[in-house]
């Protein structure tokens, strides 16, 4: 689960163009909207792309991957159960 | 018409009006532009999401608003026209759906195929709640882009106008940036003018 | 001949192609009919799963190309469409137009379908010089690329070149295709309804994409018009400045748009007698409407979107809800709002049931878009043709 989360936050950091940060600048439970990280709408898009892309996890609306996304640790547990990649 | 200030990115070279703030010739527009964001410390880290016209036109639009001597007018207007619209991303968001065993659209490319997002990044970034379009032509059409300028201030649509030419497909680039204002009869910076050149 | 010169600007001789017509009065049936433009459709081109959508059926299209303007055959289906809908104007006005006429192209991604060819077959100023060509047009050809708003822009555009003295008639023609581009954009946004789309109605979820082409002759030029031909009295675009996808929450941009075509045609929100907004039935956008014409005083006004019928057709939207609208406003009639059913919105609008036997003097088009666009434009008969209920 520790390399899974190290995994995530280096996909995340590219898949996002978050320039200037690393691995080490987000916290597990860090949450990635609003006040925490600072994404939005369509950073949570671009992670569902993701999360097909690399895990092969599909959602079918976009509130269930709101909820899997709150953080890292919450992405990772998810993917953890669900991945078919 | 006054033009109060000109912007022109080509070459590897940036000017605001008679200065020379960059020169900086890099094998790709991408790295070109960073180093031109880097320079000029424009510091807006959304930057790094945009697709390759956006970013042209935050730089343009950045070195023109930031180094003003007052605020920026709240009733700037955007005018905006290219050659080739947003083709980079185009292409880009096309490689994520070409291929049925590799269909993975991405939102983030997807938003940026409209040459207008670049208008609508600059609005965002200075806050103007103002008139914007974006205009194709076959070339640089200076007069079209004064006159349609002229139009805006002359009908009380805007009391400043940022209109430019910006050019990005692939690697070949050219970028020129006029704020406009009503009062006066153009300004003769005929150096920078005459430089200008579309290879 | 004499331009007779007022400070009017009028816009008559709209036309439109669309699945359901290739001329304004099949369309004007088809409405009148409810025979909606969106159909189930089945085409790997499009999507690997079945979906709805506005589609021109080629065949159809070739064989009419075929009859009316041979030289097309070899065309793009844009440019197929495009030219087709200008059939009216290069026959019946162009040739008396002569020079001090300009060319407005209104699209968002043109000839999508051959961007991997060559850049030359792609580019949209590409376009823009076939189209001039194919109909005789000297001057340099204008496009306009503004997301959702480009088709309406460019009528707001052709207006003040037009008082500006750069010419004395422009004619626009918009058009944008369905792509597997554009659906599968929005499909990544999880932005398409699953059925035909329902603008402003509780269980809306999403849009339904269209193909279109719409155009329309605009003119300073008194003497070429008629009772038919609308005026246009006011036009704004002000951005959001919020969010380069989501519309602003409480409608700023559009507000403000409005606010000032009002100002511009000395009117109040009570002169207006109906609304053909964006609706695109989107969560946002048309809670977004909602907020706005709310906070212009609007909500009592008869108000309608045209996505329902012909789905959304993009850069051609703005132009084609506009010839519809006006063309049904000559025949006193006002449309439902197609795909309406149960009010979804948290602010009140009065969405049209269909109304007939109604003077219109009157009527505001509406359009937004990615980007923070929006535009208002207002349309009033002319004094001597404007009636009292």
């Amino acid at each position: 689960m520790i390399n899974l989360k190290f995994e995530l936050k280096t996909k995340l950091i590219a898949a996002l163009n978050l320039e200037g940060m690393t691995p080490d600048d987000i916290n597990d439970s860090d949450s990635l909207f609003g006040d925490g990280i600072g994404l939005d709408s369509i950073d949570a898009l671009e992670l569902i792309v993701m999360l097909d892309k690399d895990y092969g996890i599909k959602f079918t609306n976009t509130e269930e991957g709101q909820s899997v996304l709150k953080s890292i640790s919450s992405m990772a547990e998810y993917i953890t159960s669900n991945r078919t990649k | 018409m006054l033009i109060k200030h000109i912007c022109k990115i080509s070459n590897g070279q940036v000017w605001l009006d008679d200065n020379i703030l960059h020169e900086d010739r890099q094998e790709t527009f991408q790295s070109f532009i960073h180093e031109v964001y880097r320079s000029q410390k424009i510091a807006y880290p959304k930057f790094f999401k945009m697709d390759p016209l956006s970013k042209f036109a935050i730089v343009g639009s950045s070195i023109i608003f930031d180094n003003l001597d007052g605020d920026i007018e709240r009733d700037t207007a955007l005018v905006f026209a290219n050659r080739s619209s947003c083709i980079d991303i185009d292409k880009k968001h096309l490689d994520t759906i070409t291929h049925i065993d590799n269909y993975y659209p991405s939102p983030a490319n997807f938003v940026y195929t409209l040459p207008n997002i670049s208008l609508g990044e600059v609005s965002i970034k200075y806050n103007l709640k103002t008139e914007n379009a974006f205009f194709v032509f076959e070339e640089f059409n200076k007069p079209f882009l004064f006159a349609y300028s002229e139009t805006l201030l002359y009908q009380n649509k805007a009391t400043m106008v940022l209109c430019a030419w910006i050019e990005v497909n692939n690697d070949a680039y050219e970028g020129i940036f006029f704020l406009v204002s009503k009062e006066g009869s153009e300004k003769n910076l005929t150096t920078q003018l005459k430089n200008f050149i579309i290879p | 001949m004499n331009v007779v010169k007022s400070n009017n600007i009028y816009i008559l001789a709209g036309n439109c192609v669309t699945p359901s017509g290739f001329n304004l009065s099949e369309n004007i049936e088809a409405i009148q009919k409810e025979n909606i433009a969106i159909q189930e459709h089945n085409d790997q081109i499009y999507s690997s799963s079945s979906f709805y959508g506005g589609i021109i059926d080629n065949e159809l299209l070739n064989q009419t190309i075929k009859k009316k303007i041979p030289l097309a055959n070899n065309f793009s289906k844009l440019e197929k469409m495009m030219l087709l809908s200008l059939n009216n104007i290069k026959a019946n006005y162009l040739p008396i137009l002569k020079d001090r006429c300009g060319l407005i192209i209104a699209s968002t991604k043109g000839n999508i379908d051959r961007i991997n060819l060559d850049d030359e077959d792609y580019l949209l100023s590409q376009l823009g010089r076939k189209i001039a060509k194919s109909i005789g047009i000297t001057t340099d050809p204008i496009v306009v690329s503004n997301a959702c708003v480009s088709g309406i822009l460019a009528v707001s555009v052709a207006k003040r070149l037009i008082q500006a003295g750069m010419y004395d008639h422009v004619v626009i023609s918009a058009g944008d295709l369905f792509s597997r581009f554009v659906f599968s954009g929005f499909q990544s946004f999880y932005a398409v309804s699953s059925n035909p789309c329902k603008p402003y109605s509780a269980n809306r979820d999403g849009i339904t994409l269209g193909e279109a082409a719409a155009s329309i002759l605009i003119t300073r030029d008194q003497s070429i018009t008629d009772t038919t031909s609308y005026i246009i009295s006011g036009d704004s675009s002000i951005n959001d400045a919020n969010h380069i996808s989501g519309p602003s929450r409480n409608g700023d941009g559009l507000f403000k748009s409005i606010e000032e075509v009002l100002k511009n045609s000395n009117l109040s929100a009570i002169d207006v007698d109906c609304i053909c907004a964006h609706g695109t039935a989107t969560q946002y956008n048309d809670e977004m409407e909602a907020q706005a014409f709310n906070r212009s005083n609007l909500h009592e006004t008869p108000v309608f979107s045209l996505k329902g019928f012909f789905g959304h057709t993009l850069g051609a939207a703005g132009l084609l809800e506009t010839v519809v609208t006006l063309e049904l406003a000559n025949r006193k009639i006002i449309p439902p709002s197609f795909g309406y059913d149960f009010n979804g919105l948290t602010l009140p609008l009065a969405i049209s049931t269909g109304q007939q036997n109604i003077q219109i003097n009157t009527v505001l088009k509406t359009a937004s878009g990615f980007g923070g666009v929006n535009t208002a434009v207002l349309f009033q008969k002319p004094k001597p043709f404007f009636n009292v209920n």
